[in-house]
């Protein structure tokens, strides 16, 4: 490798879905999420490659945009880096405009945007096989010569063509083409007028309409946009994905809890200590264990999840839910943050900087942590395990699916009541335009499927690692210590600090039909949801230590009455049990007031719900 | 331009010559977009009607481009889909009243 050779940054630019994070990842070998919405590329992400020549290429993956008339927060920062405005970043020294070979007009327009800039520029085509399958005809040398810049045709997904690009980058770098002089300024309509007329122009001479155009994409439209078809089959989808969640993941949860319950049994006979022996196999392996359990249903939501960005429905899903989230006040890309925020409100919130006006932002950052996130599954999933019988409705149906199928739709509901009443307190003011290409659908590549699902069992497994791991020591030791006094007459963990802390809070919980055992599990499960269960499964391990009782369900329905459980159900569907979001609500808005905002009245709603419902169940002869 | 026809006769069946806002068009409605105005008296964007009329310019809908109306939602047939071009866009009713579409003969 040459050392002598500098060191150049690249900065990939273009319209949202034309590629640009497949580019991405197949030139930096970078694990990055790959989707087919409009705009969901938030955070700036930036990998290294060698190129042909050897020398280091920093490769800057920018938010898609229309302009660099930036509207959005997001679109901003794809403004800033281009024109070297950040604090504290170098601007790029060649810029790649990435273009849907398929869909060139609007990215034409970019690029001569791109080109007042005055950095040297290369033209990569992607999608061209798509391009070539459908028989269009692109004359390359005339298209260069037309804008000023190299081209370069590339299959982004088979990493097709990315070695002609780096060579592209390198004859730039080389040729030592300096920055020339930046003369852009935001275009008036008239300009934009122009240059459209410039572009049509240009795609005129130089682009052939294909001999086979996409025909599949209306086809399937008009069943999945139809009116009443497309909302039937959205909320099929979504029913189906709920049902799988939990139908599907049965064997594979049987299966680790097997293997957790054989783990801790062989490791304990290891363990000549008796206390040691308590700690790894009652507060280690089973913390861990409870949680780990979950993993099998949270692969299957997200697999839902991107198998359905890349097919490019999310788009259709805004679409169809436009009107109902509008009514609620929301825009309607927020879709997409809440539809994340079923997996996790922390990137779900960090993706509303899509949304451009704050007061349409801000809204959809304070319900979003209304939607059923993965981490309440395993919450959801013991109580009703434990509370619900597992019989079938109409024969079709498990009692348990549609409990659950019910506690996410109660919280969407809520949290199209929120955004309403937000927005009357807040904000009568109006709602931003909403204007949204509809993608063409495309094929998943199985491949880029699976390595997502990967980095997101990955992410599970180090959360349940790092936050959960030492939380469960620490629950351990708060409930083991202090020991019983002589001669005591009740279970061991009375005694312990857990017992104390419990005892303290409960009387403020009590109304609602909690136990100090449940009490205290709140208080962890402030780290991550799932930690409450990780909790209850100490508490009781410790407290029922000799007759070792197997599932944790089982005694869970021992321990509680009905109206106890059906209460914390409805609890976790609104309490704010997760500091990390308040964090990341905090970081978004630049300020307390929402965060303390949302901790208030998620409060507020989760002791009022599980009073009503509470009080509901034992008069009917719950209690 | 200052009178622009409501869509015509009870039957629905258009003209040629006929002018409708994008906003008062139906599904299966197909022309060229005559004019790109900024001067919508609604009040529901948050934005002003210069930066709506950019923002629609941005996406393609400029004087001269083909443009069908090919779906439309379930409630108040809001938002529609147009196929813009080669494009296919949604957006919301409320947002396309600046919009002019000179209708094809049917
Ligand atoms: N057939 C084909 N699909 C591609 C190609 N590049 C990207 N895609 C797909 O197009 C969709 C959008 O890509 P993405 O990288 O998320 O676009 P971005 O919004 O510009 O970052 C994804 O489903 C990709 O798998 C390509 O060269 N050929
Ligand atoms: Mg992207």
């Amino acid at each position: 490798m040459n050392q002598t050779l500098s060191p150049a940054r690249v900065a990939l630019v273009g319209n949202p879905n034309s590629g640009k994070t497949a580019l991405f990842n197949a030139l930096t070998g970078a694990r990055q999420k790959v989707a087919n919405y409009a705009g969901v590329t938030v955070e700036r992400k930036e990998g290294v490659v060698t190129s042909p020549a050897g020398r280091q290429l920093m490769v800057l993956d920018l938010p898609g945009t229309y302009s660099l008339r930036a509207r959005s927060p997001d679109e901003a920062v794809t403004r800033d880096a281009v024109l070297g405005r950040l604090a504290g970043e170098v601007p790029p020294e060649i810029v790649i405009c990435v273009a849907d070979a398929t869909n060139l007009r609007l990215v034409l327009r970019l690029a001569m945007e791109l080109k007042q800039v005055g950095r040297p520029m290369v033209l990569a085509l992607n999608m061209y096989d798509i391009a070539q399958r459908q028989g269009l005809r692109i004359d390359l040398e005339g298209l260069s010569r037309e804008i000023g810049a190299p081209i370069v045709t590339t299959v982004a997904t088979r990493k097709r063509g990315i070695e002609d690009l780096l060579a592209q980058v390198d004859a730039l770098v080389e040729a030592g083409h300096l920055a020339g002089e930046n003369v852009w300024r935001e275009p008036n309509a008239a300009e934009i007028r122009q240059a459209h007329a410039e572009a049509q122009r240009i795609v005129r001479t130089y682009v052939r309409p294909p001999e086979h155009p996409d025909t599949w994409t209306g086809r399937i439209d008009s069943v999945l946009l139809h009116p009443v078809a497309g909302l039937a089959i959205l909320f099929g989808l979504l029913f189906l994905m709920f049902q799988a969640v939990f139908t599907w993941a049965g064997p594979a949860m049987d299966a680790i809890e097997a293997l957790f319950g054989w783990l801790g049994a062989a490791v304990a006979q290891y363990i000549p200590n008796e206390l040691l022996q308590s700690l790894v196999a009652d507060g280690l392996i089973a913390g861990v264990g409870s949680v780990l359990v979950f993993l099998p249903q949270i692969l299957i939501l997200f697999f839902f999840i991107i198998l359905l960005e890349d097919l490019g429905y999310m788009a259709r899903a805004a679409f169809l839910m436009d009107k109902i989230m509008g009514g609620a006040g929301l825009h309607g890309r927020a879709f997409i943050p809440l539809l994340s925020s079923f997996a996790c409100a922390i990137p779900g919130i960090m993706s509303t900087r899509v949304i451009d006006s704050k007061p349409d932002r801000i809204t959809t950052i304070l319900v979003a942590p209304l939607m059923t996130c993965s981490a309440r599954i395993p919450v959801y999933t013991l109580i009703i395990g434990a509370f619900i019988p597992n019989t079938q409705v109409w024969g079709l149906f498990s009692l348990q699916g549609l409990v659950m199928f019910g506690l996410y739709a109660t919280g969407i509901v809520s949290a199209l009541v929120v955004s309403f009443i937000t927005r009357r307190i807040f904000w009568r003011s109006t709602v931003e335009p909403f204007l949204m290409e509809l993608p063409t659908y495309k094929l998943p590549e199985p491949k880029s499927v699976l390595r997502n699902l990967l980095v997101r069992a990955q992410i599970f497994i180090n959360r349940a690692g790092r936050i959960i791991l030492p939380m469960m020591i620490l629950i351990w030791v708060l409930s083991t210590f202090p020991y019983p006094p002589e001669g005591a007459a009740g279970p061991a963990i009375d005694y312990s600090f857990a017992g104390i802390i419990g005892n303290f809070i409960q009387p403020l919980l009590a109304p609602i039909g909690f136990n100090w055992q449940m009490s205290i599990a709140l208080i962890p499960g402030m780290a991550a949801r799932e930690v409450a269960v990780a909790t209850l499964g100490t508490v009781y391990a410790v407290g029922d230590a000799e007759n070792n009782i197997g599932a944790l369900a089982t005694t869970l329905s021992q321990h509680w009455s009905v109206a106890t459980g059906l209460s914390f159900l409805t609890w976790y569907i609104f309490a704010p049990q997760c500091a990390p979001t308040l964090g990341v609500v905090k970081r978004e808005t630049n300020s307390w007031v929402w965060p303390t905002v949302m901790f208030v009245y998620m409060v507020a709603l989760a002791y009022i719900a599980s009073f009503i419902v509470y009080r509901t169940a034992v008069a009917l002869g719950g209690g | 331009m200052n009178n622009i026809s409501t869509r015509p006769g009870a039957d629905g069946a258009a003209t040629e010559g006929a002018v409708v806002r994008l906003c008062d068009a139906s599904m299966g409605d197909a022309g060229t977009i005559l004019e790109v105005r900024a001067e919508s008296h609604s009040t529901a964007h948050g934005v002003g009607v210069e930066e709506l009329q950019r923002r629609l310019l941005e996406f393609g809908f400029v004087e001269g481009a083909r443009i069908e109306v090919i779906h439309e939602g379930a409630f108040g047939r809001d938002p529609i889909a147009v196929r813009l071009d080669d494009m296919r866009v949604a957006l919301r009713r409320r947002d396309a009243e600046d919009v002019l579409v000179l209708l094809d003969k049917r």
